[in-house]
């Protein structure tokens, strides 16, 4: 799917500041690497309910710097292991941002965003936009830089490396 | 333009760089745990990349959820262990030590070295005039098949530390009244650089916790100058050549940085954070009674040979309150030894503390000491987040070794000066 036919199209779960990452998955379940078992513990840290109430496509909208604290990579992907369609805040912890960009799980830092657990709200990447179906309000966001992009359309991080270790001959 | 602008340069023989730009950048360490490589073995071996060009870069070393607590746990290690002896990646057993201890005492990381961990507290190495920085599993996957990692240049603040520390004020307090100052995002992608007259008088020990807890505001990296002191401790313990700094430059004389941020240290007291954020911090004389379950003293922050030495100090003669589980964690094996050999140890025990295996144990709340509902520690550690600990209605206060120890005494937290 090109980057201009995509849309994400889910149900709120709102959160405020700060989320850390050992409220998306607290360290008693990093024992496994599998998504599946990693969603099923998602967001337990602040939201207990998370995890059995979330559907495929649905969106998790939050604060400011979301994501801080631990590196582990666990966290973006217990939320991928959820389904979730895509992670807005208004920042992200910075590990927390390339971690979601090397495995592939969508991102978007938009401020300002009005929007409330339970709404519908639909991501138009190719536009920049971002739509509270529920109130009608929009927000708006830019566009990775090239060397983001181009990594995202690769398919991740892994994807991207191979493609430079054949194009440099050393696969 | 920075000393971390500085060393990329450098490693590109790039003329110049600029905060946004991209860049691929060969790296001189690929570090990770038993926690976040099973993750970048995944990712490896799924890619089909049948090259390691960063393998000899490459360390890992078992001591999140070492010596194993449980059955996952010790598969997870076991799955670890046997990669690194497969691809023959050096790798540090169980109850060798705690990572961001144990790194710097084996010589493997050096002045001017680009170092990526998947471990947030990666930073750490920006003590000894490093760019350190916190990845993913993911990035350790690609950076072990290519040898390199991505970066985003980012914006560099100069913080300024002047006047003289006070009476049981250390690296722990600066870093902590910093992020208080700043917020845990204050430094959102940002990298700090430190510089200074208080520079001279903040030890090693100390200069590891505060790189070690840049990370708390939000920081990409927190570094400073490679002087006398940093080229006393890597003499004698480099594993590789290295140079100490870029020619001619130090972090005080440059002029170019986007931000500059000025802290007197002499108007810090010993600190405090309060649950559930490290940037909630309060002076300790300024607290009223909060009484304790569990005293921690240890971790990647607080496990050198000084946080020790100054908490036995106190400590000796004196007993651990009645009610208080007083959990002492080495942080290294040779530091246990030293701890031995040095009589800490006695005094410790004599005080009636638990003393651990090297291991991150109950910071993360891994285990050897978690915390039930409604229950309170104070910790040497790096993080109070809501459950950290253990159960989520449990909380954490974080503060230097001496602060801990006076806490351990008294059963309530203390300030030192009350011993």
């Amino acid at each position: 799917m090109s980057a201009e036919e995509l849309k994400i199209k889910g149900k709120v779960f709102r959160f405020g500041d700060n989320v850390d990452t050992d409220q998306i998955i607290p360290a008693r379940y990093l024992d496994t690497s599998d998504p599946a078992e990693l969603a099923r513990h998602c967001m337990q840290g602040v939201d207990g309910e998370f995890a059995s109430n979330v559907r495929p496509g649905d969106i998790i909208i939050a604060g400011r710097n979301f994501g801080c604290g631990s590196s582990r990579e666990h966290a973006p992907l217990s939320i991928k292991g959820a389904g979730v369609g895509a992670v807005v805040a208004e920042s992200f912890a910075r590990i927390f941002f390339r971690n979601a960009i090397n495995i592939g799980l969508p991102i978007i830092e938009v401020s300002g965003f009005d929007s409330k657990t339970g709404q519908e709200v639909l991501i138009e990447p190719s536009k920049g936009k971002i739509t509270n179906i529920t109130t009608g309000g929009t927000g708006s966001f830019t566009q990775f830089p090239a060397f983001l992009s181009e990594m995202i359309n690769a398919g991740g991080l892994m994807e991207s490396v191979k493609r430079d270790l054949s194009e440099r001959r050393d696969l | 333009m920075s000393l971390a602008r500085n060393i990329f340069r450098n490693r590109l023989n790039a003329r110049k760089l600029r905060p946004g730009d991209f860049i691929k950048l060969e790296v001189d360490v690929i570090l990770s745990n038993d926690i976040t490589t099973p993750l970048a073995i995944d990712a490896y071996n799924s890619s089909g990349i049948g090259v390691m060009k960063g393998r000899s870069k490459a360390v890992i070393v078992a001591d999140h959820f070492t010596p194993n607590k449980d059955i996952a746990s010790a598969r997870q290690v076991k799955k670890v262990r046997d990669f690194a002896r497969e691809k023959s990646i050096r790798f540090y057993e169980a109850g060798c030590g705690i990572e961001h201890a144990l790194l710097p005492e084996e010589g493997l990381v050096l002045p001017q070295d680009i170092i990526i961990g998947a471990d947030s507290h990666t930073v750490t190495y920006g003590a000894l005039g490093a760019f350190a920085a916190g990845v993913g599993s993911t990035d350790v996957a690609a950076a072990w098949a290519s040898g390199e990692a991505w970066f985003k240049v980012p914006e560099s603040v100069k913080v300024v530390l002047k006047g003289s520390l006070r009476p049981f004020v250390s690296g722990k307090d600066i870093i902590l009244y910093l992020i208080s100052r700043i917020g845990t995002d204050g430094a959102l992608y940002k990298g700090l650089e430190f510089c200074g007259e208080s520079m001279e008088e903040l030890s090693m020990d100390s200069r590891f916790t505060m790189a070690n807890m840049v990370i708390e505001c939000g920081a990409k990296y927190g570094i400073m100058d490679a002087d006398r002191k940093v080229i006393d401790y890597v003499e004698e313990r480099a594993t590789r050549p290295y140079s100490p700094h870029p020619e001619g430059y130090s972090i005080e004389s440059d002029t170019e940085f986007e931000e500059v941020m000025e802290i007197d240290s002499s108007s810090i007291e010993p600190q405090v954070a309060f649950p559930s954020s490290p940037a909630n911090c309060r002076g300790v004389s300024s607290i009223e009674e909060v009484r304790v379950d569990q005293v921690v003293l240890g971790s990647c922050t607080n496990g050198r040979w000084e946080d020790y030495e100054k908490a036995a100090r106190l400590l000796e003669g004196r007993k651990a309150a009645k009610g208080v589980r007083f959990i002492v964690i080495p942080s290294t094996a040779r530091l246990y030894r030293e701890m031995i050999d040095g009589g800490l140890m006695k005094v410790f025990a004599g005080a009636g503390a638990i003393i651990s295996p090297p291991t991150c144990g109950p910071c993360l709340g891994g285990h050897m000491g978690i915390l039930a509902e409604g229950e309170k520690a104070l910790a040497t550690t790096n993080r109070n987040f809501v459950g950290r600990m253990g159960d989520k209605e449990s909380q954490v206060y974080l503060a230097n070794p001496e602060v801990a120890a006076a806490t351990a005494v008294k059963g309530y937290i203390a300030s030192p000066e009350e011993l």
